[in-house]
């Protein structure tokens, strides 16, 4: 996913969290950001910096990486993505659909191309913490 | 934990008045056919349309469009590009001429990630090329996208109806909106998908006689605009589809 658009993305999603939990103010928001979709982070913190919205203005985002991990479903090899070597059309294309791996990569023992992202797909909202609305 | 691609598909599509996904219970009845010539109709008669290719491991529409050395744009998430005055969104973008074998999970990612980067802008209409089946695609669509409504496609064959019909069945069953059945490739004189549609409280678009000059028009639309096919549509929209 591109990095504005997910900064988007979970700009929205806290808020309508702080909304549904009656959370005055988001103090902390707790992401895990999957290693497969390869998301520059400085870009993604820039982003959610400018898009904050008016519950978030001082939010702190922490962020934790998700090593990306594959498991074949024929042969049940597990690999790591960081492992492969991909040029620059596929790790573009695997940055937009994740799942376009399945187009360019094959299990490294079998070659078979039907395998399963056991970690480290998508952008994931662990935790939001913040101040609960009085009365 | 929470997937916050969710809560952004609907701000996508907020602007979208409508969406029309082009489906079938069955595969090879003319969906990405049919998908195509009434995407451009519509855009021919100054609607402002935008058309997903939502067939992720069988994409067609691009041959038919004759799409070929074109990428999105990135712009705070990715904008379509405009393919004879269509914004058109498709897989291919992505996985180029190679297979992308996706188990039903996978597809829902896909679908899912998509429908949320995409900009689409302000549409009248939005037309989905489905895939065939009653499974993933056909679920995510009826939970993902809540305006839709669904065109569906037959052959005249009672085989492909088998399963075209228990496709209405579950759509009338949820109160999904179903514009219409097109009977498509006929060959007889049996008015068989006629009374069956009807029966069905379901408004019967028409006939497409089989054209066999179809084949030749693929990728190149003005042809394809051109053939009794695409005449046959053009009728039926002008007739069936209330455009106000």
């Amino acid at each position: 996913m591109h990095e504005w658009a997910l900064a988007e993305a979970v700009i929205k999603t806290v808020s309508q969290i702080a909304e549904k939990e009656g959370l005055d103010n988001v103090s902390e928001v707790n992401i895990r950001l999957g290693e497969l979709q390869q998301v520059d982070v400085e870009i993604f913190k820039f982003a959610l910096s400018q898009l904050k919205a008016p519950k978030l203005e001082k939010a702190q985002f922490n962020i934790r990486r998700d090593e990306a991990k594959l498991r074949c479903r024929v042969c049940s090899y597990e690999w790591t993505f960081s492992s492969v070597e991909l040029d620059e059309e596929a790790r573009e294309a695997v940055h937009f659909v994740p799942e376009i791996a399945h187009a360019f990569m094959k299990c490294p023992r079998c070659g078979s191309p039907d395998f399963e992202v056991v970690s480290g797909r998508g952008v994931w909202i662990e935790s939001v913490k913040g101040v609960k609305r009085h009365g | 934990m929470v997937d916050p691609r969710i809560p952004l598909i609907s701000e996508r599509l907020r602007e979208i008045r409508r969406v029309i996904a082009v489906s079938s219970g069955k595969g090879g009845v003319g969906k990405s056919l049919v998908a195509s010539v009434l995407a451009l109709t519509l855009a021919k008669k100054g609607y402002k349309v935008g058309f997903f290719d939502i067939d992720f491991t069988s994409p067609s529409s691009h041959v038919i469009l004759g799409v070929s050395n074109i990428q999105p744009e990135e712009k705070n998430g990715i904008v379509p590009p405009t393919v004879h005055g269509l914004k058109y969104m498709s897989i291919i973008y992505y996985a180029g001429d190679r297979a992308s074998p996706l188990r039903g999970a996978e597809f829902s990612n896909a679908l899912i990630e998509l429908l949320a980067v995409t900009v689409w802008g302000e549409l009248d209409f939005l037309i989905i090329d489905m895939p065939p089946g009653i499974s993933d695609a056909t679920l995510d669509v009826l939970r993902l996208i809540k305006k839709a409504e669904f065109l569906v496609v037959t052959t005249s064959s009672r085989l492909a109806f088998e399963t075209v019909r228990k496709f209405i069945d579950l759509l009338l069953e949820l109160n999904v909106p179903v514009l219409g059945v097109i009977e498509n490739m006929k060959m007889t004189n049996s008015d068989f998908i006629h009374k069956e549609s009807e029966e069905k409280g379901i408004k019967f678009w028409g006939e497409i006689p089989f054209d066999k000059n179809l084949e030749e028009s693929i990728g190149d639309i003005e042809r394809l605009l051109n053939t009794e096919f695409g005449k046959a549509l053009e009728r039926m929209i002008a007739e069936k589809i209330d455009l106000n």
